[in-house]
């Protein structure tokens, strides 16, 4: 008889629903609860880097877009760093009001996420291009999906990634690249996820 | 010194739902057919974002109260406890729950829940609270009902209460469900069963916690939480890692 290791097992994890609205963007739910509500917009006063929009929708097996998904993003800030104790690289200017982390319900009708951030910078040892994590629950996700967005005009930055490289098909890195367009002057990077089919999506073992 | 983080263990997916469950329909055209591609974690995984506890309200994790309009929600009225650990069997320090559920009738505050059981004027359905510095964490409530939904004809899920976590790294954020001891809809879940180990939705049964019960007031449950384990920070002289 060998001894036992001493490690617990992670809590399984179950599906958000049709109704994650409710803990999570009570607003979308239709109703008002909280003083404080955890929002899509990133934007605090006084953060440096560039304003952007991140925007897009995320496709169903059949092509539709799914209209009940609740979204995450988590980013450093435009200096690279990442608002988390987990973050020591103190060579990079930590800006304590920017979170980095924002939260949405895709449109009931549409289907569209949107977030307002800032571009991120290349974080810690800055080998990775600069890029958001991405995770995703949903009525039908039995657990949330990871996934990042890099940007289309990195292009350089991109070739090089470490995480992009591992990708064995060069055509499935470019499910992660969001497209970089200006509308009304200001910059929007379009970022649709494919769950099924030829364009679908890579998400991470994470 | 060279120092790589303390990456997370990697996650045991046997213990969780496969991505496609065939009796749960909706999973179908809702998930990847491409296995997922390992991604040795960096400085994005490892991190996660942080709150603090002034960012919340005084009511946000008594649902009993935290909408009351005109009098008490109806229902068991009933306090949800438990421990947050990782794998290491440490405690998860302040770190946010949110939680929402259905009403004690079985329906819930949402614009697309059309089921013939009333909302409760007096009940929101969702809190939120963060956890202490040794990663306990309670909750006020009603126990809420069972409700059908429409994956076979007569499926009805066993009361539950939905719970979302973030740890200290985003590579640890987790929503599930705790379920209510001795529910008989549980062994018939279609949702619970996605999960293929029993022992594992056996943990996600919340047993009734007398001791932490309140006399003549409100029963308790406790439902413990375990997010994924992580390495320590590795050293060239430390190799083993913990």
């Amino acid at each position: 008889m060998t001894q036992t290791l001493p490690y617990l097992s992670e809590t399984s994890s179950q599906t958000a629903g049709p109704y994650v609205h409710i803990g999570l963007v009570p607003s979308q739910a239709g109703f008002d609860i909280f003083a404080n509500n955890f929002t899509n917009n990133l934007l605090v006063p006084g953060v440096a880097g560039e304003v952007i929009t991140i925007e897009g929708r995320i496709f169903d097996g059949s092509d539709t877009p799914i209209r009940d998904m609740l979204v995450e993003i988590w980013q450093a800030n435009s200096f690279g760093r990442y608002n988390s104790p987990e973050d020591q690289h103190k060579s990079l200017k930590l800006e304590p009001d920017f979170r980095g982390w924002g939260r949405t319900g895709t449109d009931f009708e549409t289907g569209l996420f949107t977030f307002q951030t800032v571009k991120p910078g290349r974080v810690g040892d800055q080998k990775q291009a600069p890029h958001v994590s991405f995770w995703m629950a949903a009525r039908g996700i039995s657990m949330g999906l990871a996934t990042r967005m890099y940007f289309g005009d990195e292009a350089a930055a991109n070739a090089a990634d470490p995480v992009l490289n591992v990708i064995e098909q060069a055509q499935r890195r470019q499910t992660l690249i969001a497209e970089r367009s200006m509308r009304d002057g200001k910059p929007v990077y379009t970022f649709n996820l494919y769950l099924q089919g030829p364009k679908e999506t890579v998400f991470f073992d994470v | 010194m060279a120092i790589t983080e303390g990456q997370l263990f990697q996650r045991n997916r046997s213990l969780h739902p496969p991505a496609h469950s065939p009796a749960y329909k909706t999973s179908a055209l809702r998930s990847p057919q491409i296995p997922l591609w390992s991604l040795q974690n960096t400085i994005s995984e490892i991190s996660g974002p942080t709150f603090k506890p002034a960012e919340l309200g005084a009511l946000d994790h008594d649902l009993y109260s935290n909408y009351a309009k005109s009098g008490d929600p109806i229902g068991e009225r009933t306090i949800v406890h438990g421990h947050v650990r990782d794998e290491n069997g440490r405690g998860v320090a302040n770190t946010l729950v949110e939680i929402w559920q259905a009403n004690a009738g079985g329906r819930y505050r949402h614009v697309n829940d059309r089921y013939m059981a009333p909302i409760d004027p007096n009940f929101g359905g969702c809190g939120r609270t963060m956890t202490d510095e040794n990663g306990y964490y309670f909750f006020r409530t009603v126990k809420p009902g069972a409700y059908p939904f429409r994956n076979h004809i007569n499926s009805w899920r066993p009361a539950h209460i939905h719970f979302s976590l973030f740890g200290t790294s985003f590579a640890q954020r987790l929503i599930t469900q705790m379920y209510f001891e001795g529910d008989p809809l549980i062994p018939m879940d279609t949702i619970a069963n996605t999960i293929p180990d029993k022992a594992a939705i056996e943990r996600l049964v919340a047993k009734l916690d007398l001791n932490a019960s309140i006399p003549l007031d409100s029963l308790a449950y406790r439902f413990d939480i375990v997010l994924r384990g992580r390495r320590s920070t590795l050293f060239e002289n430390k190799l083993q890692g913990n």
